[in-house]
């Protein structure tokens, strides 16, 4: 890949560090004083998910990496690996579970996530905001409580467990945000 | 698109402007000459880290874009102007952020017969001025905010100290820094977020020699620099000298920096004969100060970046 120079720099710029794929998360220039400038950042390395704060030296070049988000279908888990598909290209990618994470939760099958690709290889996951989850398993509901008052821990057929109202019963379809893991809604 | 409009509303517009005249004011009623002088010139500044946008075919030659309206302001009071201020552009390459623009608009003046002490209580005099509010002043300097903020002498302490101290508290540092470098990271990072508190600006004196610019050293310490900055509301606002008026000196500054920019692969800057000869016949006995008029106009505004007081940042110029 290319490299770039501080100048360049925005949030979302990907970048290799030790040899590792990062996004600048927050890019600030600062002369101090009557000295040299620099760029203090703020970088998520991609692999292990730490934020690191960094500062370059103004104008320094930096190797820039081909990381790409991608929209894909997610299309089958074999035990070890999540498969997705590019729905133009037809092309499969394998992600493992390092690089599927807690996205492994919200996976269904056919539904479009957003695939990061480091050098072609996949390294995150993200599903859609919103996802349908069946409930396998949960205390019976209380009938006739609709008021929201209370929670109970219900766990959906993907393995998630959301913090549902007393009144789901077990069979139901509910909508979940999967940013935070809330429960939203019947569906 | 719609970037033909400006980034400051036409309130914000109204309200620099009657800054402005009251910063006019402020030094007409102190006899304080204002002046102009050229925003292009032969010659640009051979500070170390400073980048001025070069203009080709500028008179049969090669041009700069002042970075300051120093040299030539001194070249007036060499001249016998008396003192003096003036309010200007200044460009530096590069310089783009939430505080910076490659174009700034900088109050810079001069007081013959002021140390910088005195200047520093007329710096203040004029924030008082425009403040809605009365401020108060306190002065602190470099060695006692450094030990009172990060329990470090910052001229004893050691690089390798310095590096551990600043890789604790700033994250992952280029290699190869100086001592000052650490030092102006430290400062910006954990100190000077903290200077200038609401209604109290905080004015920073006893800068380390080797950050003198253009400033005297201290005839009682030389270890230390007759320069001050200004900090109010954690932003820095000012920078002034009791001004170097030694010629030989003044050269022997220049060289060292063209050296050193030899040596790191910079070009090496002509050197302003124009300035060192004023100096030669004799700049007066002042003290000067330099003042970033749009940070200034975005504090007393209560606004939080430059874009709000600018019509038009680099990115829509």
């Amino acid at each position: 890949m290319g490299t770039i120079t501080t100048n360049d720099l925005r949030n979302g710029t990907k970048l290799i560090l030790d040899g590792e794929p990062c996004t600048v998360v927050d890019n600030q220039f600062v002369r101090p004083g009557k000295g040299q400038a620099f760029s203090k950042t703020k970088v998520l390395y991609l692999l292990t998910g730490r934020t690191v704060e960094k500062t370059f030296k103004s104008g320094e070049s930096i190797e820039t990496a081909d990381v790409i988000d991608t929209d894909m279908d997610y299309i089958y888990n074999d035990g070890e690996f999540w498969y997705f598909m590019d729905p133009n290209t037809f092309e499969q990618v394998q992600a493992d579970a390092n690089a599927v994470g807690d996205a492994k939760n919200y996976l269904i099958e056919q539904d479009k996530c957003q695939v990061t690709l480091w050098n072609g290889s996949p390294i995150g996951v993200t599903p859609p905001n919103f996802v349908i989850l069946e409930v396998t398993d949960t205390d019976p509901g209380l009938r006739g409580d609709t008021s929201g008052g209370g929670s109970k821990p219900a766990t959906m057929h993907t393995g998630a467990v959301v913090k549902v109202p007393l009144f789901v019963n077990i069979g139901d379809k509910l909508k979940v945000d999967t940013r935070n893991g809330e429960y939203v809604s019947r569906a | 698109m719609s970037n033909w409009k400006p980034t400051a509303s036409i309130e914000t517009m109204k309200a620099r402007a009657k800054i402005l005249a009251r910063v006019r004011e402020f030094f007409s009623e102190r006899n304080i000459l204002e002046v102009e002088t050229p925003l292009l010139s032969r010659h640009s500044v051979t500070d170390r880290y400073m980048k001025s946008f070069e203009v080709k075919d500028f008179m049969r030659g090669e041009g700069f874009l002042q970075t300051s309206p120093e040299y030539a302001m001194k070249r007036l009071l060499a001249a016998g102007s008396g003192s003096i201020f003036q309010i200007c552009k200044a460009f530096r390459q590069d310089e783009v952020g939430a505080r910076h623009n490659p174009e700034f608009t900088m109050l810079e003046w001069y007081v013959e017969g002021f140390d910088h002490y005195q200047l520093m209580e007329q710096v203040f005099q004029l924030l008082n001025t425009l403040s809605h509010k009365p401020l108060k002043l306190s002065r602190l300097s470099y060695q006692d905010v450094f030990e009172q903020y990060l329990k470090i002498n910052p001229f004893k302490v050691t690089v390798p100290q310095l590096a551990e101290l600043s890789g604790d508290l700033l994250g992952d540092l280029p290699e190869d820094l100086e001592s000052d470098d650490y030092l102006a990271l430290l400062f910006e990072d954990q100190i000077e977020p903290k200077l200038g508190q609401a209604n109290e600006v905080c004015f920073i004196y006893g800068y380390p020699a080797s950050q003198a610019a253009l400033a005297k050293l201290d005839p009682e310490s030389p270890q230390t620099a007759c320069r001050f900055e200004v900090y109010w509301r954690g932003v820095e606002l000012a920078n002034g000298f009791s001004e170097l008026t030694c010629v030989a000196e003044q050269r022997r500054r220049f060289e060292m920096d063209n050296a050193w920019r030899k040596e790191n692969g910079l070009p090496q800057m002509s050197i302003d004969e124009h300035f060192l000869t004023a100096l030669e016949v004799g700049l007066p006995e002042c003290a000067g100060v330099a003042l970033g008029l749009d940070r200034l106009i975005m504090i007393l505004l209560e606004l939080s970046d430059l874009t709000e007081v600018a019509a038009f940042p680099a990115d829509r110029a």
